[in-house]
């Protein structure tokens, strides 16, 4: 499946600002066997004072921007050629729970991929004691690592209700957790601490989903959105897979990533300080167009 | 050991000296005075009473003086508590701490090669020698920093260890201190008070003296400076942490720019200061601010302390940080677990000053270990940086060991914990009711990387509980802290950091202004001029109340008016709003306490406690008026001591700028508010009298007049009360400085204060309105503005 992604983020100050610096992760990074980015174009308005570009520890794409020069607006435009090639594969193949310990002992490596990264509590996901009791309710004798990450999926989908009003960029997983509410960053912070607190490596994943219109209606341009999903590591065979715990499905060609990270803090799609306090009003837009 | 020990001597001071058991640093195995201990003992024992009470109070006396105080957090509270200051050193016999000394060099050696590993290429976890799972589940491990190396090829410069002596008389490492140590400026204070209490012997004591390791560590500082970048500065995390004064103390002893976060800014990926002058390049930070809060675009995204940038600025290597981000992971528990046998892989050679035995609970052998030992280990969390003795404040959720909840905790958390063997510690005797009693004492000994390798401070400081307890060695629970002498048997050099012979005189640049130091020294000089000004006024009125009494008089009346329009209630004898004014001063003095004297910071201090006292105690009227007369020659006390002693640098500019404009200001409204038509009978002599010119005004005026108080108070470039005068004060310090600011603003600026003196000047007494005057007061009150456009940004 191919598509052109187009991603707009504007904010505009209430006051006008003097200068700061901004750390992105949109740009969608091209993954053997998932992903590949064909093009792609970044815009920044107003064009920065510096600009560099880099790959973070997990191998996500970020560009660290600066301007020295007054402003009242700051715009990020993105347009994107992803073919997503992704067969998920091996599921099947994931450890038994119990077992899944043993696959961990084994793991003696600290490169991005390692699942080791993915098991303590993370600066976003800072108390995982919270999810014991639901977590724990959760599992069945002979269970594989599969199996448990269906069971929490599942029954975080019973428990919260979708709702972009009642949390906020920063609402504790906790938090919305308790209010039964919350968006995707909510519903995958509370999937993965659910699956850390039993020991089940979880990371955070940041990207970009395609909608599919109603039967019989045109896809509303602008009417996708950024996403977060989680990864879920099942061990030594199956390896990492990746779960959609919002939509309760496992993760295809609709979805394109950006980047991996321990929480939303590690991946955030903007991450930066403007020397001027102030209000500041955001507005993104995001179209997944199905390219034929 | 366990029985406790009579004491062998002959000095009755100590005949009822009783250790506890465990090896005491001043009595020896069998009951004897340790060598070192006899010259300080045996002065001690001739002193008559009341003259060791003197001495120790000479102590006591230099800290508060020098106003040195350990902020405690308590609940939501940030109390300043006196330094507690145990009157007696340990004393360290030579050979003992050069041994301790050498081993503390290897593990320094140690910790920097495993740092280099940690954060490069992770060959001890390949080797297996560090559990994977270790560094990636520790939060101090700060991946942004992975893979990054110092420009100068070291991660490690400044570094502490706390140690105990075990019951075999060995010393110990309790805890490394590696991401920000505090206390080597206590240790200078406690340093001080200790050779006051005494001086009579200390010059004859041969103790090794500690400034030479502080310009040593200044040189090495000084070494990593990039070329074309100003001088190193010193991080700290502000006027909030409870080691504050300490940060400002080293930074002052050292000549290092104290700098908080904001002070900082990166250009593209070059790291600069704000100054007065607009950013300019800096390259080495001594930080006391922990890692994690150093930058919140990478790091911690909530701290507001640090700088957006900062990491990329050191990735790309423009920083030397001493030490390197990321360096906490290294004083976590956890790593005591390991560093035993990373040093026999890393140097073939076993830990000479071994570490407390600790066993990562995410082993399995050492989970088993600790899970059947459990009732006599201490179990910590792997991430704890604080040493298992006084970890409350880092509680565990754990059930009791018996609880039949405890195993299955154990189990479930054993990645995150380990077990530690139960610190036991040596002895040293503290002043307690008169009497020598023998405490459980924690060294902290510093480490600094010079051009020949680790350099070890000779001495330190000891924490000493303040019961028989261990636990009682943390500063919280009321441990007190002793100077440390490493006595040698031939006389010492006396090196100081003013003075080095045999190197080449240099005057050091005194490097440019942080803007937001110049901004609050600006603000100290409007504060004490306002607390002035306000407390003329008032001494005025009460002077007035105690002729005629409250309410009587239409002078009164309108000085309540006054008051009133600067929002001052004039309810209590002293206002809060003049209390608050003074605390202002003292608030913005205190976050630039590395920019003047220690006099002048007791001038104020006092000053602030002075005034809470007469608060309570005074009268209306006479009473009041004297009172009051007493703080204004304590805050003039301040300014003189300010004029006197401080170097003529920009920052002093920026002072007598800040109080030229709150006086001139001040004196334009009173004139306006008391030389109209309508001003009540006497009004003239108050402002004479606040301006404090009643005698010259005598002597040149026949009668006093509005024409002879405008006159004198406002054309008269001579009186440094009258407006004009302070005006040419301004042009002064504005002249001084219009080289270094924006060069727009401080035209404006330049050209304001020509303005307003050309329009004083051209005034005939005669003819002056309370609404020139007023709008005066305005214009001039521009001014600040302007300041803050030219040089603060």
């Amino acid at each position: 499946m191919r598509y052109e992604i187009i991603l707009k983020i504007d904010y505009s100050y209430a006051h006008t600002v003097s200068g700061g610096r901004h750390l992105l992760r949109v740009v969608p990074r091209s993954m053997p066997g998932m992903q590949d980015v064909r093009s792609l174009r970044l815009q920044l308005a107003p064009v920065p004072t510096s600009q560099l570009e880099r790959r973070d520890f997990f191998g996500n794409l970020c560009q660290a921007i600066e301007y020295q020069t007054a402003h009242e607006t700051f715009g990020v435009h993105l347009i994107a050629d992803v073919e997503r090639t992704c067969h998920p594969c091996g599921a099947d193949r994931a450890t038994p729970y119990h077992a899944l310990g043993q696959d961990l002992a084994a793991m003696q490596d600290l490169g991005p991929d390692s699942p080791l990264h993915f098991l303590a509590a993370s600066p976003r996901i800072r108390d995982l004691g919270p999810f014991r009791d639901f977590a724990l309710a959760l599992l069945r004798p002979g269970m594989t690592t599969g199996d448990v990450m269906l069971a929490v999926s599942e029954a975080i989908r019973a428990r919260m209700v979708f709702d972009d009003e009642a949390t906020d960029v920063d609402t504790t997983p906790h938090d919305a957790f308790t209010k039964g509410r919350g968006v995707c960053q909510d519903y995958a912070h509370i999937m993965i601490a659910c699956l850390r607190v039993l020991g089940i490596p979880a990371a955070y994943v940041s990207g970009f989903l395609r909608t599919i219109p109603p039967p019989g209606r045109e896809r509303l341009p602008g009417s996708d959105a950024m996403h977060a999903w989680v990864r879920i590591w099942c061990g030594c065979n199956a390896g990492w897979q990746e779960y959609d715990p919002t939509n309760a499905l496992a993760v295809g060609n609709d979805h394109v990533l950006v980047g991996y990270g321990r929480d939303y803090a590690d991946v955030a799609p903007i991450r930066g300080v403007s020397r001027t306090a102030g209000s500041q009003q955001g507005k993104h837009t995001v179209d997944v167009i199905p390219r034929t | 050991m366990t029985a406790t020990m009579e004491t062998q001597t002959d000095l009755p001071l100590i005949a009822h000296y009783r250790t506890t058991g465990a090896p005491d640093e001043m009595i020896d195995g069998s009951g004897a005075v340790r060598p070192q201990w006899r010259a300080l003992l045996t002065y001690l024992d001739a002193l008559p009473s009341a003259a060791r009470a003197a001495c120790f109070a000479r102590g006591e006396q230099y800290l508060r003086d020098a106003g040195v105080f350990y902020r405690h957090y308590g609940k939501g509270d940030l109390g300043k508590r006196d330094w507690p200051l145990s009157h007696i050193p340990v004393i360290l016999g030579e050979s003992d701490w050069e041994a301790l000394a050498a081993g503390l060099i290897q593990r320094a050696d140690l910790l920097e090669a495993v740092m280099a590993d940690v954060y490069g290429d992770n060959n001890l976890v390949k080797s297996g020698d560090l559990p994977a799972e270790f560094l990636a589940s520790n939060q101090h491990w700060l991946r942004p920093l992975v893979g990054v190396r110092p420009p100068s090829g070291h991660f490690l410069h400044f570094i502490a260890m706390d140690l105990g002596r075990g019951p075999d008389g060995r010393w110990w490492v309790l805890g490394d201190r590696t991401e920000a140590p505090s206390g080597a400026g206590f240790a200078l204070e406690t340093r001080v008070a200790t050779s006051r209490i005494f001086s009579d012997i200390y010059r004859q004591a041969n103790v090794h003296r500690l400034a030479g390791f502080f310009s040593a560590f200044k040189e090495a500082l000084t070494g990593l400076t990039a070329p074309g970048t100003d001088r190193p500065g010193l991080l700290t995390p502000g006027r909030f942490n409870d080691t504050y004064y300490e940060q400002a103390y080293i930074a002052r002893y050292l000549g290092l720019p104290l700098l908080e976060g904001e002070d900082l800014e990166v250009d593209g990926i070059a790291l600069m200061v704000r100054t007065i002058a607009g950013p300019r390049p800096v390259s080495v930070l001594w930080r006391r601010l922990d890692s994690d809060w150093c930058d919140p675009l990478e790091l911690n995204e909530h701290s507001h302390l640090g700088t957006p940038g900062l990491v990329e600025a050191i990735r790309a290597g423009r920083v030397s940080m001493v030490n390197a981000l990321g360096a906490g992971i290294l004083e976590t528990q956890g790593f005591l677990a390991f560093l035993p046998r990373l040093c026999e892989r890393l140097t073939g050679q076993r830990l000479s000053v071994p570490n407390v035995a600790t066993w990562w609970c995410g082993q399995e052998a050492e989970y088993r270990y600790v899970r059947d030992n459990a009732d006599s280990l201490i179990i910590s969390r792997v991430t704890a940086n604080r040493l298992p003795l006084e970890q409350e404040g880092q509680a565990l959720d754990m059930p009791p060991v018996q609880d039949p909840a405890f195993l299955p905790w154990l189990e479930r958390e054993r990645h995150q914990l380990v077990g530690q063997e139960v610190v036991t510690l040596s002895t040293t005797p503290v002043w307690h009711d008169g009497a020598l009693v023998a405490r459980p004492m924690v060294l902290r000994v510093f480490l600094a990387r010079t051009d020949a390798g680790w350099q070890v401070m000779p001495g330190g400081f000891a924490r000493v509980s303040q019961s028989r307890e261990p636990g009682g060695i943390a500063m919280r629970n009321g441990a007190s802290v002793a100077d440390v002498w490493v006595v040698a048997n031939h006389t010492v050099p006396e090196p100081s950091l003013l003075k080095r012979e045999g190197t080449a005189f240099i005057r050091a640049n005194s490097g440019l202004l942080p803007a937001r130091a110049a901004d609050n020294l600006f603000w100290l000089g409007r504060y004490v001029e306002r607390s002035e000004g306000a407390l003329r006024l008032l001494r005025a009125y009460h002077g007035r109340l105690a002729e005629v009494g409250p309410g009587k008089s239409p002078l009164l009346t309108r000085l309540e008016a006054i008051f009133a329009g600067y929002g001052i209630k004039l309810g209590a004898v002293l206002p809060n709003a003049v209390s608050n004014t003074v605390a202002s001063a003292v608030f913005s003095a205190s976050k630039i306490r590395d920019r003047f004297s220690l006099d002048g910071w007791s001038a104020l201090v006092d000053l602030q406690s002075s005034m809470a006292q007469l608060a309570e105690t005074m009268k209306p009227g006479d009473d009041a008026a004297r009172g009051i007369s007493v703080l204004i020659r304590k805050l003039t006390g301040f300014s003189g001591l300010v004029n006197d002693n401080m170097y003529r640098a920009s920052g002093w500019h920026f002072l007598r700028l800040g109080q030229a404009v709150e006086r001139a200001i001040a004196m334009a409204d009173l004139l306006a508010a008391l030389t109209g038509p309508a001003a009540p009978d006497g009004a003239l002599d108050v402002l004479v009298e606040v301006g404090d010119s009643a005698i010259t005004h005598r002597r040149r005026y026949v009668a006093i007049s509005r024409a002879s108080v405008c006159d004198l108070l406002l054309l008269d470039a001579l009186n440094p009360r009258s407006v004009l005068f302070e005006l040419d004060r301004m042009n002064e310090h504005a002249r001084a400085l219009s080289a270094i600011g924006r060069a727009e603003p401080s035209a404006r600026l330049a050209r304001l204060l020509d303005d307003l003196r050309q329009d004083i000047a051209a005034q005939n007494a005669n003819a002056i309105t309370p609404a020139w005057l007023s709008n005066l007061g305005r214009r001039i009150a521009s001014l600040s503005a302007l300041v803050s456009e030219a040089y603060i940004g």
